[in-house]
Parts: structure tokens; sequence; C-alpha cells
């Protein structure tokens, strides 16, 4: 039997890309695979890392728990949206830098998608509201002292504002 | 791509949703998929056709009256959770959502879909069940109402039928005299609990004269124990206790890989101490007496 595939549009970062996949395509491998978007990154594929974390129509949400079918009528950012237009780090990924907020980068994508849209939602978090934020991603490698240390130096950055 | 093939359905209508439904015995329905996914993902599941409700109108809506909340079956944790109205009629909603997840995936699932998924280890079953709450289901047959007491079967096992959408939950409010609390335990922020208690205590004065409490991840089923015979003589160190041991008489705790029967036992009688003493004093703050 050949699966039934679906032409669809998806609206990333601004730009609407036609693609055709069937309807099993998780979202994060639409964007990955499909799409080219390398940046979302895959770790354990049932929503407990954090690692595939986009922003759908600007909530984070999950890219690994949804299919790509199911995400035609929002707006999705992924951590290639964050950067300024003419293509300098973004404030959350400015203060990922100072603080040594990475080591191997493969979490980072998700961290920096939640964290953008945490800060718009509190623009001035407190020290455990700051880590709260993160609470939801998992980091194997850089420990979270210095990730919590970017999201109130993001926050010093005006990320919210 | 680890999900089993299935032909996928995105209905702009609520009838034809249901007639798919009627049409297709191994249809699922796919709602914020926060617990589907994951078991397509596994494996665990490999229903033959998915129809996704997202596109359907209507199904967001959060309805507060005095009576209580009616939540639409495309209302997501985070939109109910930051209602205020809803936390106001039914503040055992706010207590319990806060509990539910990470935001990350409260932002995407939802509520009656977390309550027809009927996990045991799941916050929402648990607190539709205290509250004696009910849900509205729709089928090419018509319209019914499951109250919460007969919706809840088996593990990950509801009353719905295959061809039937939940399309709202209803949680009766807080009434006088009445308050409520919920906590739970969990081997990390934000997993699953090992046991966790929601508790409605209602009270005349200082007196308790209605207790209730509903355990979750205790049994495979949320499971609602009535505790007003251990705390009729008042709150205190040895009814809280009493009323542990009375909880504990009316569960069976199961064992898992996460903790032992007898650890959860443990935690029945640690959670039901501290939840319903909280209980209480909520009761006793709204009527504005000192516990």
């Amino acid at each position: 039997m050949t699966e039934e595939l679906h032409e669809i549009r998806l609206h990333v970062n601004g730009t609407s890309y036609a693609l055709t996949v069937p309807g099993r395509r998780l979202l994060s491998d639409a964007l990955r695979h499909d799409l080219g978007l390398t940046g979302t990154h895959v770790g354990c594929e049932h929503g407990v890392c954090g690692a595939c974390t986009i922003l759908v129509d600007g909530a984070p949400m999950r890219s690994c728990l949804m299919f790509a079918v199911s995400a035609v009528d929002a707006e999705l950012t992924t951590v290639e949206g964050l950067a300024d237009a003419d293509g300098s780090l973004g404030p959350v990924q400015q203060a990922f830098l100072e603080c040594h907020g990475l080591q191997c980068g493969f979490c980072t994508p998700g961290f920096l998608t939640t964290i953008t849209a945490g800060l718009r939602d509190n623009p001035r978090p407190t020290h455990a509201e700051a880590r709260e934020m993160v609470a939801g991603n998992l980091c194997r490698c850089t420990g979270y002292q210095n990730i919590v240390k970017a999201v109130e130096r993001a926050a010093e950055l005006g990320a919210g504002r | 791509m680890k999900p089993a093939p299935f032909a996928y359905l995105r209905p702009r209508t609520l009838e034809e949703a249901l007639e798919a439904l009627a049409a297709n015995e191994g249809a699922k329905v796919l709602a914020g998929g926060q617990s589907l996914v994951p078991l397509l993902s596994m494996r665990l599941a490999a229903p033959g056709m998915l129809v996704d409700i997202n596109a359907l109108p209507d199904l967001g809506a959060i309805t507060v009256a005095d009576d209580g909340v009616r939540v639409g079956a495309l209302a997501r944790h985070a939109a109910v959770l930051a209602d205020e109205g809803a936390r106001r009629v039914q503040p055992l909603l706010g207590k319990a959502l806060r509990h539910v997840a990470h935001p990350t995936i409260r932002n995407r699932g939802t509520t009656v879909g977390s309550i027809v998924h009927a996990d045991g280890a799941a916050e929402l079953p648990a607190v539709l069940r205290l509250l004696d709450g009910w849900v509205e289901v729709a089928s090419v047959a018509g319209r019914r109402t499951i109250p919460a007491a007969e919706l809840f079967v088996g593990p990950l096992e509801s009353s719905l039928r295959h061809d039937e959408i939940a399309v709202s939950a209803t949680f009766p409010g807080l009434r006088a005299a009445e308050g409520v609390a919920f906590d739970e335990v969990a081997r990390r922020h934000g997993d699953y609990a090992m046991c966790g208690v929601a508790a409605l205590v209602r009270t005349e004065g200082k007196q308790v004269v209605a207790a209730r409490a509903a355990y979750l991840s205790v049994e495979d089923v949320p499971t609602v124990v009535d505790l007003t015979a251990a705390l009729a003589d008042g709150v205190d160190t040895a009814s809280l206790a009493a009323a542990g041991e009375l909880a504990l008489a009316h569960l069976e705790p199961v064992a898992d890989l996460h903790a032992s029967a007898a650890y959860r036992a443990q935690l029945v009688r640690v959670l039901t101490r501290r939840v319903v003493e909280a209980a209480h004093a909520d009761a006793l703050t709204r009527q504005g007496v000192a516990a």
C-alpha cells in the first residue's frame, strides 16, 4: 500500500514553505528533513527533553509532539528565527554567549525558544522564576547554573521588551 | 519517523469529524496530542486513522458560571490555568493544573483530552472525579453526558465509545463553606506523580461535615475516598493520621518502576495529612474563620 501524502504549507520564521508529507511526519522531522531547518534538535522524541521546542503562534511547544499536517494554521518560530534582522545574535543568544550557557549546544535551541517566550511573558523574572522558566528543558553537559544566569542576563539585555 | 502509518483527516466541522469516527472503528481523535503522540511514536498505539479536531470551531471556549466551569475540547491546560474566572469559581483547577507536566506541554495539551485519555496518573481525571463533574460527548447518534463516576473504567480506558468525541468537561464550582487543596510527589519536577491527592472539605464553623479525597497514581484509575468519619471530631495530628489509614483501607497501591506499593502507601499517608489539612484551612480561610 502506498502511503497517502498531504500537500501542505508551513509558515516558519516569516516564510511560507510548500511540502508534501505523510500524516505521520512529526513537525520536528518536517522542519529538519523537509525544510532543512536543522537548528531544531531532536533528542528524546517523546516530549521530555525539550531540545525540539519551537514557538507555535508565540507559545513554546514540543515540535516532536505535533504532526506537520496539524501545524498548517500556525505561525512557527524556530531557533533560526531568533537572530536579529541583520543576522546578529538576538538578546537571548547573546546572553548565552556571554554567560557560557552552552557547551555542546545540543539542547540550546530548545532553551533559546523557551526563554524567548518566557521573557516575553515575564520580562523581569526573579531568580526562582528564571529557574522555573527552564525547568522543562534538559541539559546534560553545561549544567544549569550558567543557563539560569543567561536567563537573567537576557532579561537585562531587554529580551522581553 | 516513528509512528506507524495512519490516514489523516482535518475536518472543519464537528459533523464531519463525527461521521469519520462513525465510519472508521480504528480511528482516534487528535487534540493536543501530548499523550497520544508519544504513544504513537513508541508504537504502543497504531490507529488506522487520526481525526484531528484542532481546526474545529468553537471548541476552545472556557465558560464560567457560578455553578461551574465548562471547558471546551480544544481549551489548552495553559488557557484554563490562566483563566481567572475559572480559578475563582473552582480554585482546585488552578491548584492542580500547575502540577500538569511543564508549561510547554500545557501550551499544547488539552484539559478535556487529558480527562478522556483516562490516565490514572494524571491530575485532571482525579479532579473531575473528586468534584463529581461530567463530560459531554457527541456522536452521529446525538449527545450524552457521562458523570465522572462512570467515566474511568480501567487503565487508560474511558467509557466513551469509539465514535464519540468529548466536546466539553464541566467542573462544578466551589460552594459555600468548602475548601480545596492539591499536592503530589514526583521523582522529578514536572514528571508523572508517584502519588497525588486532591481534597475537598466542607465545614460548619471549624467542624468538618464532609471530607473527600481523590488519589492519582495510586491505582490504575483515579479513586475517591470519603474521609469524613476520620475527621468528624476535629482536625488534628491524630485525626489526620486516621484519615490516611482510612484512605489506605480503601486503596490498593500499585507497584511499578517508579515506586513500590509500600512507598506509595507511605505517600498516601503523608499527602492525605498534608492535603486534607490544607483543604480544611482553605475552607476556614474562605469563611474568615481562624484555623
